[in-house]
């Protein structure tokens, strides 16, 4: 058994939504509902859904970005939301994240290096000597030039400037990395000189990663095991092959049908799809309303996350009969 | 058969302090009725710009300078800007990839789909909505008569696309220009936005031109596809040639950096194939192919002189000197 270097359990957060200032009912939404979740040592945990899934948020809360409604996230054995100033920001050096959208997490008016070498600062790691040096070496490793040290991100491509950004992620030497949806704006071509160099990364300073992406082929090609996100629960995690190859939950099925073939010949779909994810049901499934397979039970009783076998869990009632 | 729409030779340049940038440089190409052509490209290669070269759209600083763009026997750029305004919205509709900021949030949706309606369509205001209900039945949104009075945020991104789609469609346009109409959108709203593209193209034999950088989409619902760099079309061929057989270096590149591919492929490869470097910017071009600096194969001819896009198969045209007749015995593997 690997070693776990984050547990997650029964974390819960929730927010209330007011349906205006005349109307007093408040609706009460769970973008991360009960997750149960371990990352190990050294693994790519890749996560997948649809916007609003709620993957962002989990995200948001395991670098304690925001505090969960209730429930706690332990690293390395410690609840971190129990973490004095001393340790969260010991944790905060161990944990980084990449962003998204590389204009908006990139200051403008700092130069590449600045960018990478301000983690170090904040850190107060090494002299100033050092801070230069080390960064310098990490931009390297990222495939920027000493000659674009000086440059600001407005100078750079969309690709360039995740490169900074994960020299900025990597300069601190973490243990894990959070990728939120970290190629999603890049063309292709692009985004795999990127995902390949996350890979060697990874790697090269014994990484873990938990990696975010709605992009269900990206998400094949770096991860070790597979979280599926459907409105704030996990319905499904299993090995890459496994959920790639046996899908046992309704909605990963109807996921991996929705991805465009890259063949042409190929137009017909396995499974139909129909509807999109809302807070409808309050009993019963989350995803009834969009399932194929659904029956009585389905209404009235909400499938729990069980072990099928050695690596695989799944929420759904039929898994296994479908 | 003419084609619905032919373009020949179009140029689109913005002028700017930097000097003149060609964003689209000499693009000809042919569609039919009832036909999808996509146009793959990544950011920055000109394709949304041609599409507004089509609708005569582009922005301000940016003007067409050469070509012809013959839609059903009349050249569109020698028209009057009222003829054109007439045609767009009813012979030639646009839906954009981002359904919010194309709607307005003050008004109602259907409201919005009647005012399209009116403007090309004589009808009383009573038929011009019942019309934008019917409309948005159509293209699969449920309870249409109470949808029509929801406002563009009390919808989903994929439900505004459908606004988007009936207006578009309000007026039976003869051709649809997409441009990256799934691209905000999750792959399962993709699949169903991109179902019904293609259902209401068969049920009307509507031409659509669609926009993307996504070749999945491509593969899925085109049947002739034209791959852009940097202005130019360098490869066009249907859609089972680009596929199976992809020629221009760059479209090989484009197809081996698609994560899908080298993952379907019986082993997962531990690394994906890419292209190095990235896109010329468009205001220094060298002479020669635009691809050279990023082509494995590129030969001292290559950045002497620009190729030409020349006729390989039935149908298959591609912009490389590698495939040129006079280089028939060459580096062709």
């Amino acid at each position: 058994m690997p070693d776990v270097l984050v547990e997650i359990r029964e974390l819960n957060k929730k927010y209330t939504l007011s349906s205006g200032f005349f109307n007093s009912t408040k609706r009460i939404i769970y973008a991360v509902n009960n997750i149960d979740l371990q990352i190990f040592k050294g693994e790519t945990l890749g996560l997948v859904g649809e916007s609003g899934c709620g993957k962002s948020t989990l995200a948001r809360l395991i670098t304690r970005l925001e505090k969960p409604s209730s429930g706690f996230v332990n690293f390395k054995g410690e609840n971190i939301y129990s973490y004095d100033k001393e340790a969260l920001k010991s944790y905060r050096r161990n944990v980084q994240i990449i962003f998204q959208d590389t204009y908006s997490s990139l200051n403008p008016r700092k130069s590449a290096l600045g960018t990478i070498k301000e983690p170090l600062t904040i850190h107060h790691m090494g002299n100033k000597t050092d801070r230069t040096e080390a960064a310098l070496s990490i931009m390297a490793k990222v495939g920027l030039s000493k000659e674009q040290a000086n440059r600001y991100s407005h100078e750079f491509s969309g690709g360039q400037r995740q490169r900074i950004g994960i020299a900025r992620a990597l300069v601190l030497n973490p243990e894990l990395i959070i990728a939120d949806e970290p190629v999603s704006s890049l063309d292709v071509s692009i985004q795999a000189q990127i995902l390949n160099l996350l890979k060697d990364l990874k790697n090269d300073y014994n990484l873990t990663y938990l990696f975010i992406s709605h992009d269900l082929n990206v998400i094949r090609f770096i991860s070790d095991r597979v979280a599926v996100m459907y409105l704030g629960k996990i319905v499904e995690l299993a090995l890459n092959h496994d959920i790639y190859n046996r899908p046992l939950h309704p909605y990963t099925r109807m996921l991996l049908s929705a991805v465009p073939s890259c063949d042409p010949g190929r137009k017909e779909r396995i499974v139909k799809i129909k509807g999109e994810a809302g807070f409808e049901n309050d009993q019963g499934c989350p995803f009834q309303n969009r399932c194929p397979y659904k029956t009585d039970i389905c209404a009235r009783i909400e499938p729990k996350l069980e072990k099928l076998d050695e690596d695989s869990l799944c929420a759904c009632h039929r898994a296994g009969s479908i | 058969m003419p084609a619905l729409l032919e373009i020949k030779d179009l140029m689109t340049v913005f002028d700017t302090v930097r000097g003149r940038i060609k964003a689209v440089d000499g693009v000809s190409l042919k569609i039919n009725s009832g036909q999808t052509l996509g146009i793959v490209g990544e950011s920055g290669c000109g394709k949304t710009m041609l599409a507004l070269s089509i609708m005569r759209l582009v922005p301000s600083g940016g003007k067409i300078i050469n070509g012809e763009i013959i839609f059903s026997g009349h050249d569109l750029l020698k028209i009057s800007q009222e003829e054109m305004r007439a045609r767009r919205g009813s012979d030639i509709s646009m839906i954009f990839q981002e359904p919010m900021t194309s709607l307005n949030p003050v008004f109602r949706v259907g409201e919005q789909i009647a005012e399209a309606i009116r403007l090309h369509q004589n009808l009383p205001a009573k038929q011009a909505m019942d019309l934008s209900v019917e409309l948005l039945g159509e293209v699969g949104i449920a309870d249409p008569q109470k949808r029509a009075r929801d406002y563009p945020h009390n919808l989903s991104g994929g439900m505004r696309q459908r606004v988007m789609i009936a207006m578009a469609m309000s007026c039976n346009p003869k051709l649809l220009l997409a441009d990256e109409p799934t691209t905000a959108l999750d792959v399962t709203i993709q699949a169903q936005i991109l179902d019904l593209i293609s259902s209401l193209k068969q049920k009307n034999n509507m031409a659509v031109i669609l926009i993307t950088h996504d070749l999945g989409v491509v593969a899925q619902a085109a049947q002739k596809v034209a791959v852009m760099y940097a202005g130019k079309i360098v490869e066009s061929a249907a859609v089972e040639v680009i596929f199976a057989n992809p020629l221009h270096p760059y479209t090989r590149g484009l197809l081996e950096s698609i994560p899908a591919r080298c993952v379907t492929s019986a082993q997962r490869e531990d690394h994906l194939k890419t292209i190095p470097g990235s896109v010329p910017s468009l205001y220094d071009l060298a002479p020669g192919c635009r691809f050279q600096d990023r082509c494995p194969y590129a030969e001292e001819v290559c950045s002497r002189i620009e190729p030409p896009l020349l006729e390989i198969g039935t149908g298959h045209l591609v912009s490389c000197w590698k495939y040129s007749p006079s280089n028939n015995n060459r580096i062709r593997e």
